[in-house]
């Protein structure tokens, strides 16, 4: 039996699927298009589908993330405009590029071991600050950072004067070759992969372009936005965005974003953060699997592809949301134990 | 895949991008109208027990 399309088993993974992930960026702030489409495609799903796919899932949950936000904190909106040109210039370039590789048919192997590499990079740096927690608890507000205080990196770029300098918000002044280079490094992953680029967007404009985080983290969001329309706009424009896997990943996405982002007052990062670093690891042995699978001409592996990549962000999900249960049920003896308030 | 065949291509992507828009928005409005009915209900419920 069929709907949309799709068969129903497929339906319910969709949904499931965009809610769990939804749970993972409501709660660590992360798009999760990196998820998405490694997992369509290891599902069979074109690269260029796959990719547009997920840069079109990334567009719906950046509006969502705008709504949220909608005072964005701190704005520069003329970097913001300037990066925006820049972003959809490398994300133009970037799609060119898969379509060049999927004329040579070694899109999908070149898309599957960047990332490969990425999901592993990101797990490692995750594992690595889970295991550095403690020393971090000793140390606590040695390393704190000012939010208004551009990084010392940042500073260092913006003295060398190469022209056309242009004047931000916060008061330095950046080249334009440095806020091109920046963020057209960044729309070139994101249109070549298929990510929104948020994790790597905003630490290139605090760190390369040197503004304040929370100007960064603004400005990183607004310019998020429009390249992930762009995006959307760019793969839409070759009939390589799959509406119905967008939408569904989307209705489940947005709920699970809420409880996600709720569940954010009730477990601490710190808790979770290592299962987040052994998901991603995970996720990466999935999509190598799948490669190999693919070299071998086999699709022995794919089902345990598939199962490590969507098994293992179920496994986190389900861990924020039990310790959310678990958090409730506490608070609930708590409020039994001392019904007048412990007076 | 979007199968509006008879558009040409840039106003299927940008209807396509309207959509997507229009169902985040539709998305956040719902859930958040959901949430107001929901929250209060699931205390009611808890609390009479």
């Amino acid at each position: 039996m069929e709907f949309l399309g799709l068969s129903l088993p497929l339906l319910a993974l969709f949904v499931s699927f965009g809610f769990m992930v939804g749970v993972l960026f409501g709660f660590f702030g992360m798009g999760g298009s990196f998820l998405i489409t490694p997992t369509l495609l290891i599902l069979d799903y074109p690269a260029s589908v796959a990719i547009g796919s997920g840069l079109a899932f990334y567009f719906g949950t950046s509006v969502i993330a705008v709504l949220k936000h909608y005072d964005v904190g701190q704005v520069d909106y003329k970097l913001g405009a300037i990066l925006f040109v820049v972003l959809s210039i490398g994300i133009e370039l970037g799609s060119r590029l898969v379509f060049g590789l999927e004329a040579l048919g070694i899109a999908n192997l070149v898309t599957g071991i960047a990332y490969v590499v990425l999901l592993a990079g990101i797990g490692a740096l995750f594992l690595r600050r889970a295991s550095k927690l403690d020393d971090e608890d000793e140390a606590e507000g040695e390393d704190d950072v000012d939010d208004d205080e551009i990084p010392a990196v940042g500073q260092k770029i913006q003295s060398y004067n190469v022209p056309p300098m242009i004047n931000l918000t916060s008061g330095g002044r950046a080249s334009l070759w440095t806020i091109g280079g920046a963020g057209g490094s960044v729309g070139l992953i994101s249109g070549l992969i298929g990510v929104g680029g948020g994790f790597i967007r905003m630490p290139a404009i605090y760190y390369l372009i040197g503004t304040p985080l929370t100007a960064a983290v603004g400005t990183s969001l607004f310019a998020g936005l429009f390249s992930g329309a762009f995006g959307t706009f760019t793969y839409g424009m070759s009939g390589s965005v799959d509406l119905t896997v967008v939408s569904l990943l989307l209705v489940g996405s947005a709920l699970g974003a809420r409880i996600g982002s709720a569940a954010t007052t009730m477990v601490e990062e710190d808790d979770v953060i290592i299962y987040f670093g052994i998901m991603m690891v995970l996720a990466s042995a999935g999509i190598a699997l799948s490669e190999l699978a693919n070299w071998l001409g086999t699709g022995a592996l794919d089902l345990v592809s598939v199962l490590l990549l969507v098994g293992s962000s179920f496994f986190v999900a389900s861990m924020i949301l039990y310790q959310v249960i678990q958090s409730i049920g506490a608070a609930e003896s708590d409020a039994r134990a001392t019904p007048d308030g412990g007076d | 895949m979007i199968e509006a065949a008879a558009l040409p291509a840039p106003v299927q992507a940008t209807l396509l991008v309207g959509v997507i828009l229009a169902q985040a928005v539709a998305l956040y409005v719902g859930y958040g109208a959901l949430e107001r009915v929901a929250t209060p209900l699931i205390e009611t419920i808890a609390n009479a027990r």
